[in-house]
């Protein structure tokens, strides 16, 4: 379904490309040997190198370096293996140098393409323009003091990744699709732990519209989004901004805007106004960045298996639907959790249990999966004592419900509480028997035609013996007696 | 190539640098004379010849990512005009609020 927007003039189009600053995970910055850590005392991680001292010369981080490789392979794009830098110049108290060094001309990855899940099953491929590595900004904060801002620079110089996309996206949706796939992605390769509340992920969004058939027109540019769904709602605000404007009569600006996550609207940055002449030239500090062909294959070939290839072979070896394979692969750790309990099982069964009563578990109790009460060996025993006939499938969620609230090993569990199934016939034949006596009325009802009031019977009989009995050899037994 | 006096008022406003209205005619006519001694690199015929970006053909040294610098908040705090905050761990700035 195409996605469009009803103005007064007839039906629009919605364009949109996103540009993402990943923070780099590792432990010093991108030019410096100052710490990365979230949350340390202002101005404690900051070297002279960072607060832009005179005379100081920025060495590069190489682990800054594989890390946007790792994400250039991650999203199948072109590795540049000679790269440069550049300063942006412009002047802002959280910028001691009064340049961000950046990459401009010759980034260090080239086009790529990321494959975006929809919710309705289909997918669609947005292409990468680019990501280059540049430096991140300290931070102000101006709500300290009615006429001061206090800087910190412990962010100045952290290596950011941008990650630029190409303006394929042409809805809210897949604007918040090609978010969570490019974040999944970014969390499987380590190279940027996607934490939007701390800021380590950050959007820029791009949007125009147009009618149908266009060519592009004048787009703006939102800053600074800082979640998956202020992202969805600042492209439909935004769009539905510009139609109004051309529907008017208007033309659409080009100039930054910021989301007002309250009001759900955007409004201009006229600060910015100036900004965008950035004076960009080669970083005379700084010489190419050559890349050895054989590092970079090194890198590739420890690559971890990334969303998309996992989830084909969940859907291959554990013959998986599509749906359960992309919501067990949308994070790491659930993926090994599914992975450690399908192992050797039935797949499809480990899949409802994990999707199911795990899931469930976890968000009623508030908990991560690392914070699991249950491990993936014990929800595996569980189920291999469904599936040998130890419990049956009733047993197993009060089983498992003992599990999350105790930690115990399902096992033991069982055999504490008496659980094991009844599968003595001797002992069903008996339970039936009274079962049917005591309800003789329904008995005759049942046998002039009521069928429906053989499930009446399996409850009573279940409920004589515990919830222990073997269902289906009580289904068996009560046929045969109900005759 | 020459520069008018908007753009020399322009590149003074964005290199944040007060420019008094008498001095711009100076300004445009040394800022020129800059241009044009190094225009006459444009005599050099460079066809065929690959951009070099730095004098040398080295590539960049690259640092190990290890934490070998920092906490050294007095010293980066030293030159500060204002001093702010707990323990006046901060800069102080006039306030620049969006």
């Amino acid at each position: 379904m195409t996605y469009t927007l009803e103005g007064t003039t007839g039906t629009w189009e919605v364009v949109v490309g996103l540009e993402v600053h990943a923070q780099v995970i590792s432990k010093a910055k991108l030019f410096s040997g100052a710490a990365t850590a979230f949350g340390a005392e202002p101005n404690t991680q900051v070297s002279f190198v960072d607060a832009a001292f005179p005379g100081m010369l920025p060495v590069i981080n190489r682990e800054c370096v594989a890390q946007a490789v790792r994400t250039g392979l991650g999203l199948n794009a072109q590795i540049n293996l000679e790269s440069r830098f550049d300063r942006k110049n412009y002047f802002y108290a959280d910028l001691p140098a009064g340049y961000q060094i950046s990459q401009y001309q010759h980034p260090i990855v080239g086009t790529g393409v990321i494959t975006i899940d929809l919710p309705d099953g289909t997918s669609k491929e947005i292409g990468i323009t680019r990501l280059h590595l540049e430096q991140d900004a300290g931070k102000s904060l101006h709500d300290q003091h009615p006429t001061k801002s206090y800087i910190d620079l412990n962010r100045a110089g952290v290596a950011l990744m941008e990650i630029v996309s190409e303006p394929d996206i042409r809805s809210p949706e897949e604007a918040g699709a090609y978010l969570t796939k490019l974040r999944q992605i970014l969390r499987y390769l380590g190279t940027c732990d996607g934490n939007m509340e701390e800021g380590s992920m950050r959007a820029d969004v791009n949007v125009s519209v147009r009618k149908p058939g266009e060519a592009y027109r004048t787009r703006c540019e939102v800053k600074n989004v800082n979640s998956i769904r202020f992202v969805m709602q600042a492209v439909e605000a935004e769009a539905r901004r510009q139609i109004a404007v051309w529907e008017e009569g208007g033309e659409v600006a080009q100039e930054t805007r910021l989301f007002d996550s309250a009001r759900g609207t955007t409004r201009s940055m006229r600060s910015k106004e100036h900004a965008h002449d950035y004076r960009y030239f080669p970083d005379p500090d700084l010489l190419p960045l050559v890349l050895d062909p054989a590092w970079v294959e090194g890198l590739k070939a420890h690559l971890p298996e990334l969303p998309d290839a996992k989830a084909a072979r969940f859907m291959k070896d554990y013959g998986l639907p599509a749906y359960d394979a992309r919501v067990l692969v949308a994070e790491q750790a659930t993926a090994d959790f599914y992975e450690a309990v399908a192992k050797g099982r039935d797949g499809k069964q480990a899949a409802n249990w994990v999707m199911g009563d795990f899931f469930a578990a976890l968000n009623r109790t508030g908990r991560s999966i690392e914070e699991s009460p249950v491990s993936a060996a014990s929800l595996g025993k569980l189920l291999d004592l469904i599936n040998d006939a130890t419990i049956n499938g009733r047993i197993a969620k009060e089983v498992f419900e003992a599990m999350v609230e105790t930690g115990d090993d399902p096992v033991a569990i069982v055999d504490a509480k008496g659980l094991r199934q009844v599968t003595d016939t001797g002992a069903i034949d008996a339970a039936v028997a009274e079962v049917l006596a005591k309800n003789a009325d329904k008995v005759a009802e049942y046998r002039g035609g009521k069928d429906k009031l053989f499930g009446f019977f399996v409850g009573q009989v279940m409920k004589a013996m515990a919830g222990k009995g073997n269902p289906a050899l009580v289904n068996e037994v009560l046929k045969k007696q109900l005759g | 190539m020459s520069l008018d006096a908007d753009t020399i008022r322009r590149i003074a406003m964005l290199a944040r640098i007060r420019v008094g209205e008498d001095e711009v005619a100076k300004l445009q006519g040394e800022l020129n004379g800059i241009l044009a001694w190094i225009e006459q690199l444009n005599e050099v015929d460079t066809d065929g010849v690959t951009p070099l970006s730095g004098a040398s053909r080295l590539a960049l040294r690259m640092r190990e990512d290890a934490v070998t610098d920092g906490d050294i908040r007095d010293k980066v705090l030293a030159n500060a005009p204002e001093r702010i905050g707990p323990d006046g761990a901060f800069f102080a700035v006039p306030k620049v609020v969006e």
